[in-house]
């Protein structure tokens, strides 16, 4: 189906090739999942299956990319529009028209297909994709994972061969992933069609897929395999991995189920622990907070004007030194929370007082020294055009000593040259910059809005890290995320929110392990009635579980 | 809106509303005008699709409003008109001598006000009319039915329509983030500050656009060759040129007579026809165009009449039409006007329904982010986790 023969593509400007020497056959049918560190050419290897790379893009590509017998030197991303479609990471960054139906019709309508088979084909995408209730919905006033599926459904109408996905998931809370990738399975299945996807979160993928592409990354050769094969030493690896090589389990599990299968004498070897040491720090956490610890203190909160608030009597208390996950799916009115808490909203009813003021009213150092806010896109936080230069302004608009924000960075990414330009640097490079500007106010209150989209494991680990420090440090730390291994291994406390109201509010193996949804990959695999009531004593990462039963 | 044929073709929308406009420009009595603004926003209001474009005509009428005011204030501050009924007396501004012309200051007559009163109002009323057309059928669906040729400036102009409103939330995105970071986000300093990231951010977005657009076929040439292409492109270009010769002719009394018309029908005639040849080498298909039916004829005819019947009553009846004022009194009505533009309210029923409430209200679940009215500080990324 697709044929790279020794394909290198080189940006114009760009000293290292993009990719370099790879070749690789994908098979008709098949389901191939492309992973790798952030800039080791994901994108780039996605781009160059339609032609995008070089055609739209620029820089030079040498040797041969063949998709459906069309080599994409002859032919221009738009002649190959009928046998490959294109899903990119931002859907609603390449919609054309306004509605559901339109979109959907779009493609076919630039390819040219007769009405009446326009007609049948929209339809039938409506159904396959569960979108019929929507079909004339405006697509602004979609939710993010039904933006995902109409953008699938959009390329599908074309009856495409090859479907080409750029992490299709990564903004998408836990159930509307798993709509997006079984919609994906039922077209492998159903219509033997040809997927590529790259993605950060394997954990969701992994199980799906029938071959797995690795790009390492820094120079080294690219290596396709069964993901059996490829996950046995790939340096990216989700939790299930990790505690499968951790406990040296034969074959290599891939999927919560299979590890459960081989975890019997493990779940037995923790429940042993567990009942030895019973009255274990848990009780302790859970101390009555002392005022004066108090940074967040929301009371009887709603946000928003209408019968429907995005946030509804919201009731909520943040200690010094406490990281606390804010958890929900998409819409639920965390990303709300967070921005009330930072001023942008101002409460419809009730109080938010943070470190014992209206954030509503602060302005300039008195703001960047209290609340230090980084948005879904740490962009827009960034306005220069060079990294040394944002440094300096960030010390400009703190009391901080000067120098201090360049100081933060390059702890966090000693990568980062200061000339470079931010929009050039890789998403996770940038929330290390953004992290790093918001810091150097050393606010007492740090607000993280969905930080891990875009970051592989590597740098989610830093991330982890360095919340963990600032927790230490004395800030507290509230962060809105989907990603339930991040929460299980940083976060003291979880609050889950749905349709604006707080439905679970405690220490983070409580809330976490009540949830099937919310559970990380650990707690799956161990769940037993046994652990049921010591949800303190459940280790939550595989490295926090091999301290306590040792490698075999 | 669902279904084969349940809705109104785009076209027939406007050219009601342009016929209420052309009714609106004939006349300053301000029962005419009030009465077009109550039936346009009674048929918006009865028949107008439960989309986000579908709620511009209040939009527009605040626009109105604001031109209002704004021609009250030119007209209170250059008082000079004439008039009988003198309300107080501006002290006189002298003004250099190569503005003798404008007198700034001077009486302030009830008929001067009177009359940028109803300027005002005609203006306002021209822009209720486009904004019921906008609430009524997007620009985009008006695209729909564009001759093939002219599909690619049809689609520039749509893009440009959607950036405007998303330029608009990035100024308010960039702005609070402006705040966080301790910078000045208010008054002119917060603009210029987040000037570059706006026009930054949407020529990314426009480059992404592009990149999606080429991958999703558009711009794939047909059958045609290059000689063909070149020839309805030439065409084209001659047929614009006789007719705009042609129309300065017709406007000039001094051109020789028998030189405007003739070119301005061998114009147009030169650039259907370059339409159609580039039309025909089209390899685009369009999907479930809107059909011109008995409806759609009886939609625009409802606008057209009473332009038609507006255009005739203001040379006959000029009085009635136009007001003058003097002396201060009710304007006379102008009756035939007035039956003409009740015809206008029939669409209201003519018009298929477009189930406004049916389908928004479906699925609260997870289907409808939290796009709360007087709420919109959240772009629509982050209205997706608002």
């Amino acid at each position: 189906m697709i044929i790279l023969d020794r394909v290198t593509i080189t940006y114009p400007g760009a000293t290292q090739p993009a990719l370099s020497d790879v070749s690789l056959h994908i098979p008709e049918g098949e389901m191939s999942l492309v992973i790798g560190p952030t800039g080791s050419g994901k994108s780039t290897l996605l781009g160059a299956m339609n032609g995008l790379v070089p055609h739209f893009t620029g820089g030079t590509l040498s040797g041969s990319v063949v998709v459906a017998g069309r080599d994409t030197a002859m032919h221009p991303p738009r002649d190959l529009a009928d046998v490959v479609g294109v899903v990119r990471q931002d859907p609603m960054a390449s919609f054309v028209t306004d509605t559901v139906e339109e979109e959907l019709a779009y493609t076919m309508e630039s390819l040219g297909i007769p009405p009446a088979t326009m007609r049948q084909r929209v339809e039938e995408t409506l159904d396959l994709l569960a979108l019929e209730h929507l079909r004339d919905r405006a697509l602004l006033t979609l939710s993010a994972g039904e933006r995902q599926r109409v953008a699938i459904g959009a390329v599908l109408t074309a009856h495409p061969r090859l479907l080409v996905l750029d992490e299709p998931t990564s903004a998408l809370d836990p159930a509307a992933a798993e709509e997006v990738l079984a919609a994906l399975q039922r077209l492998v299945h159903d219509l033997g069609l040809t997927v590529v996807l790259a993605e950060h979160r394997l954990e969701r993928v992994l199980e799906f897929a029938d071959s797995v592409i690795l790009l390492p990354g820094g120079g080294r050769s690219i290596r396709m395999g069964s993901p059996a094969d490829i996950m046995r030493d790939s340096p990216i690896a989700p939790a299930v991995i990790r505690l499968g090589r951790a406990q040296g389990w034969q074959p290599l599990p891939l999927s919560v189920r299979d590890a459960r299968r081989q975890a019997g004498a493990l779940r037995q070897c923790v429940i042993d622990r567990a009942q030895h040491q019973v009255p274990h720090e848990t009780q302790a956490q859970t101390s009555p907070a002392v005022p004066a610890d108090l940074t967040v203190d929301v009371v009887k909160m709603t946000v928003g004007y209408s019968e429907t608030p995005v946030l509804r009597d919201i009731d909520l208390t943040v200690r010094r030194g406490e990281v606390v996950a804010i958890m929900g799916r998409n819409g639920a009115g965390k990303s709300t929370l967070l921005r009330s808490l930072a001023g942008i909203h101002r409460p419809q009813r009730g109080s938010i007082t943070v470190s014992g003021l209206d954030p509503a009213q602060l302005r300039g150092p008195a703001l960047t020294t209290s609340i230090g806010m980084v948005p879904q896109d740490p962009m827009d936080i960034l306005t220069f055009d060079r990294v040394d230069k944002e440094c300096a302004q960030a010390d400009l608009d703190t009391p901080a000593t000067a120098g201090r924000a360049a100081a933060l960075l390059s702890l966090l990414a000693p990568e980062i040259e200061p000339h470079q330009h931010p929009r050039d640097l890789s998403e996770g490079q940038r929330l290390a910059l953004a992290l790093a500007v918001v810091m150097s106010g050393v606010p007492h209150v740090v607000l993280l809005d969905e930080p891990t989209r875009g970051l592989d494991y590597a740098m989610k680990a830093r991330l982890a890290d360095q919340l963990r420090d600032m927790a230490a440090a004395g800030h507290s730390v509230l962060l809105a995320t989907h990603d339930v291994e991040l929460t299980a291994e940083v976060a003291d406390r979880v609050i889950v929110l749905a349709q604006g109201s707080i439905v679970a509010d405690g220490p983070v193996a409580q809330v976490v392990l009540a949830s099937p949804v919310f559970a990380p990959t650990v707690a799956k695999v161990l769940q037993s009635p046994q652990l049921r009531d010591l949800p303190g004593f459940l280790p939550m990462t595989p490295e926090s579980l091999s301290q306590l039963v040792g490698s075999p | 809106m669902t279904g084969g044929g349940t809705r109104l073709h785009a076209g027939a929308w406007w050219l009601w509303a342009l016929g209420l406009a052309v009714t609106a420009s004939r006349t300053t009595n301000p029962v005419v005008l009030g009465l077009i603004i109550a039936i346009a926003a009674f048929v918006v209001a009865a028949r107008r699709p439960a989309t986000p474009w579908g709620k511009s005509f209040g939009y527009f009428l605040k626009l109105g409003v604001l031109i209002i005011g704004i021609r009250l204030v030119f007209t209170l501050l250059f008082a000079g008109a004439g008039g009988s009924a003198v309300l107080w007396t501006w002290p006189v501004v002298p003004l250099p001598g190569w503005l003798s012309g404008i007198t700034l200051g001077g009486p302030v007559t009830a008929q001067a006000v009177l009359w940028g009163l109803m300027d005002g109002l005609r203006l306002a009323t021209i822009l209720a009319c486009i904004g019921a057309a906008n609430s009524l059928a997007s620009p985009a669906r008006l695209l729909k039915s564009v001759p093939a040729a002219l599909y690619e400036i049809g689609v520039a102009i749509v893009v440009a329509i959607t950036f405007a409103p998303q330029l608009i939330t990035d100024v308010q995105r960039l702005r609070t983030a402006r705040r966080l970071r301790g910078r000045p986000n208010r008054g002119l300093r917060g603009i210029m500050g987040v000037a570059l990231p706006v026009v930054e951010g949407a020529l990314v977005r426009s480059i992404s656009l592009a990149a999606a657009m080429d991958s999703r076929g558009y711009g794939r040439q047909g059958k045609r060759s290059p000689t063909a292409r070149r020839m309805s492109a030439g065409l084209l270009l001659l047929g614009l040129i006789a007719g705009v010769v042609g129309i300065y002719g017709f406007l000039d009394s001094s051109a020789p007579v028998g030189f405007g018309l003739p070119l301005i029908i061998i114009g147009l005639a030169a650039s259907l026809t370059a339409i159609g040849l580039a039309g025909r080498g089209s390899a685009r298909t369009r999907y479930r165009p809107d059909r011109w039916g008995v409806r759609e004829w009886l939609v625009s005819a409802a606008g057209v009449v009473p332009a038609v019947t507006a255009t005739i009553a203001a040379v006959n009846s000029s009085l009635a039409m136009a007001p003058s004022w003097e002396p201060l009194a009710l304007p006379q009505v102008p009756l035939l006007v007035v039956v003409a533009l009740c015809l206008a309210l029939a669409p209201a029923w003519i018009a298929p329904a477009t189930g406004q409430t049916n389908h928004a209200r479906r699925g609260h679940r997870r289907d409808t982010p939290d796009h709360v009215p007087g709420f919109d500080t959240t772009t629509p990324r982050q209205a997706v986790d608002a």
